[in-house]
Parts: structure tokens; sequence; C-alpha cells
């Protein structure tokens, strides 16, 4: 369950990389490749397992000059600990 | 070791409220619009301590002896990055027969290839992984041929068993994801519980369950290869029950064989669109069995840039986009999906590369592969299995046979 003291990371065997080729930060992970849109990699990024989900979502809206990021960025991190692209730790 | 399919560009996940919207790149549809070869796969030595029946390696693999230098691979690397090469494979043969394999890995992970190691596990030892390790291998990719000693040491004409289970030890202990490949066929895929039971209990990450692909030589034994209809629906059942029991700590991928499909295979995302392969000697291929092709002059990386290779050789243009098809893909729908399917297949079964893959069941040439299915229904055609092991002698032998 993601919690706003959740602390997301780039899952093992997993590595982000931005990639000038592709115009686009990319997942890299054992044989395979994810290419991201710029959101993903935005959110992507932020991930490094120090910083805390409402940490995360705070620095994407001032980033950003928005609010109401929470769902939005909850909901992919969900999608991606599900691929084990991120693992949350507390 | 060779017998995985090394390409999986992961296709577009699902929407999620916007976050993902394109996973993987549009597909270029005409030469013109040529991407950079994301996957580069090093072919570094065909030689190899296994004597795999299912091979893809070609079949005259003896008469290339005159590998590339070190530093003919280093500057592959680095001008295949600057084209934005970015998923490494390093495979064979067997490549740590290498012995710059470290020094491969170190000046790869320094240009920021993703790097895999796919491996028999013959060769490496405490000493070598640490190494590795240090050098920046990202990940390992282990071939088993079955679930028990005696069958994996005659499928692969070695006793290896032993030895592949320390090596698994081995990349579980170096916190290496453990990915464990075995390829599937007649004579072992009713084991396929044991192997994934095996899995288990070395701790696998992940499981490839790759069904044989008839190329090299795996097509020449594929009569004795080939499994029945009901072996594979068995198969996959089983391997149904394992993923409910087990969940996501184990991931399975059973690639189904394409002979009993009704469609072929992405093949490469067709040729020249993302893949590059780099064999011993220096020769570029769009795919890694596409040495076998006639009427191809592939380029030589002693000779040309990769750039060049890439983007004007006459060979990795052949098939680009669908100017090249014939009928029923020029005017089918799923061009764009299937891209035609296999042009290695093609050839083998129909004799022009440029045919649609037979697998297709559009394709006038879909009874060849029926063919091959009956012949596996019929137990009596199979009842004196004569494999032909891949070595050195045999290779000699083939290529004598073919001229």
């Amino acid at each position: 369950m993601i919690q706003p003291t959740s602390k997301p990371a780039i899952g093992r065997g997993f590595r982000l990389q931005w990639e000038p080729a592709q115009n686009a930060h990319v997942l890299l992970y054992p044989e395979g490749m994810v290419k991201l849109n710029g959101s993903a990699g935005e959110i992507l990024k932020r991930c490094d397992g120090a910083r805390t989900m409402a940490e995360i979502v705070a620095d994407l809206e001032a980033a950003f000059a928005t609010e109401g990021l929470e769902k939005d960025v909850s909901a992919f991190v969900a999608f991606a600990v599900e691929r084990r692209w991120l693992e949350l730790r507390q | 070791m060779a017998g995985a399919s090394p390409v999986n560009i992961e296709a577009p996940p699902a929407d999620v409220d916007g976050a993902v919207s394109q996973a993987a790149g549009p597909i270029p549809g005409r030469a013109a619009a040529v991407g950079p070869p994301l996957w580069l796969l090093l072919e570094l030595t065909y030689r190899c301590p296994l004597h795999c029946v299912f091979c893809y390696n070609p079949t005259d693999f003896a008469r290339i002896t005159n590998e590339l230098s070190t530093a003919d691979w280093l500057r592959v690397l680095r001008e295949a990055r600057a084209l934005g090469s970015v998923q490494l494979g390093l495979s064979g043969g067997e490549p740590l027969l290498r012995e710059d394999v470290e020094l491969i890995v170190a000046e790869a992970h320094a240009l920021g290839f993703y790097t895999n190691l796919v491996t028999s596990g013959v060769g490496l030892n405490e000493t070598r992984i640490r190494a590795l390790k240090e050098a920046g291998l990202d990940h390992i990719q282990l071939s088993f041929q079955d679930s028990t000693r005696e069958m994996n040491d005659f499928l692969s004409s070695t006793r290896t068993f032993e030895l592949k289970s320390k090596v698994a030890a081995l990349i579980k202990g170096h916190g290496y994801p453990m990915v464990l490949n075995v390829v599937l066929h007649r004579l072992n895929i009713d084991h396929t519980a044991a192997i994934l039971d095996m899995a288990e209990r070395m701790g696998a990450d992940y499981v490839e369950l790759a069904n044989t692909q008839y190329y090299g030589w795996a097509w020449h034994n594929r009569e004795q290869l080939m499994p029945t209809r009901a072996q594979v629906e068995r198969a996959e059942a089983v391997t149904n029950a394992f993923r409910k029991r087990v969940g996501e700590r184990v991931r399975v991928y059973f690639v189904v064989p394409d002979y009993f499909e009704k469609r072929p295979k992405p093949c490469m995302n067709g040729l020249g669109s993302i893949f590059l392969t780099i064999s011993p000697d220096g020769t570029a291929l769009p795919c890694h069995a596409a040495r076998m092709l006639p009427g191809m002059h592939f380029p030589n990386v002693r000779h040309s840039s990769i750039a060049s290779i890439w983007r004007d050789s006459a060979a990795f243009n052949r098939f680009r986009g669908d100017g090249w098809m014939k009928e029923p893909c020029r005017s089918c729908p799923e061009k764009a999906k299937d891209f035609g399917g296999c042009r290695c297949q093609a050839f083998l079964l129909t004799g022009d590369a440029a045919n649609a893959d037979p697998v297709c069941d559009k394709s006038p040439h879909r009874h060849l592969v029926d063919a091959a299915l009956a012949r596996a229904e019929h137990p009596h055609v199979v009842e004196k299995p004569v494999l032909i092991f891949r070595d050195a002698r045999n290779s000699r032998t083939i290529s004598e046979c073919n001229g």
C-alpha cells in the first residue's frame, strides 16, 4: 500500500536514464526497455529511495506550478510497483 | 549459449491516467525514418563448450575462426552507442570463452549501455563474477537444458548440470536478478512442471520457457524437436497453474512455438528496425539468424562504420519498411503489426525470403507448416531420433554437404 511516507526507489535490476537519441527517459531492465513519456520520466527520476511520496508530489507540483497531482502520481507509482519498476521503502 | 530470443523491447503498457502514453516509439514504416539500433547483440565467439541440438547458431560456424579483437569490439560499442544503441547482449557461443568479456562490459557500462550476459554458466566462477560486477554488468541470463542432470547433460552433450546449479547460486549470491532460460522441445517439454519447480528452488526471479525456434541447428533437428500440440497445451496449462500458485515471486514467460500460431511473430520488429547483431568475425546482421539468407552481402565492421552499416548498407535496407512485400502481405491490414513475420523462416520453408512467413494462415505456403506439425503427431517418424549435436565436426560435415 502506498502511503505519503513511502519512499519509492527504482527496482532492483532496473535503471532509469535519459537517452538523447530517443529524446526520452527510458527504463532499462534485463533484455528490455520501456520508453517513458514526459510525466512518467519526471516522476521516476524523483524516486530515489530517499524522498517520500509526499515530498515527490510537492516537488512535482512546485516544478510544474500546479496542484492536485497526488492521485495521478500515486496511481502511476502503483502501476510501476506492480511491474517492479519501483519498489517501496518505508 | 544462444538459445534465447534476445529481443524484448516492451510494447506500450496501458495508459494510466495519462502517466505513460507511449512506451515504445513508433515503428518506422519506411526506410526514410530509420530509428536507432536500440538493441545491439555481440556474438563474441561461436566457440561453445555445449553442443545443444536446438542452437540457432549457423551450422557452418566451424568455418568462422577469425574473431574480432578486443579493440574492434570496443570500437563497435562506441559507434553503436553514438547511434543510440542502449541494450547490449553479450552472447555467442559461450561469451565467457573470451577473456576480454570484463573489458568489454566495463567499456559498455561506461558508455551507458544496459549490459546482459547470456551464458551457459560454463566459465563463470567467483573471480570472474566479481570482476564482471565491478565492471558494471547489469544482468546474467543462465541457460538450463532440463530439470534433471541426466536430461540437461544429454541435451547439451556435456556434464554441466551440477556446474550450472552452482553458478545459479553464485548469480543469486552476487545480488543479480536470477533469470533462467530453458529452451523447450519435444524431448523436455513434458518436464515443464519439474523445470519450474527447479527454478523456484533456485530462487529465480524470471524464467523464460522459450519454445524452440527452427533455425540453425534446430532446423536440422526439427523432426526430432517438434512437440505435439497436446504437449504444448499441457505445458501451457502447467505454466498457468505454477503462475497461480507462485504469483509474482517468479515471473514466467512462456514463448509459444510459432508453428502452432495462426499469425507470425513480429520478428525483430521488422529487419533493420531496432536490432543489430555483430557476429564473431565482424559480420553485421539485422537478425542473428540472417547469415543464411541468400543473395545478401552483409557488411563487416572491419571495413565499415556502424553508422554506414545501419543507415546505408543494402543488406540493412533490403527488408526495411514494406516496399519489399509480396501478396498476401502487401495488402494485409496486419502488415504494420507483424511485418510479414520472419524472413529466415520464409526462406527456410518456401525458398524465398520475401514471401509471407508461412506460419501465417493467409500464406499460400501454410501447408508446409501444417505438414511439419502433422509429422510430429505421428511418433513413428521420430521413434529413432537422430539428433545432430552442435559441434565442430558436425559443423564441418554440414558445411561440406552444403558446398
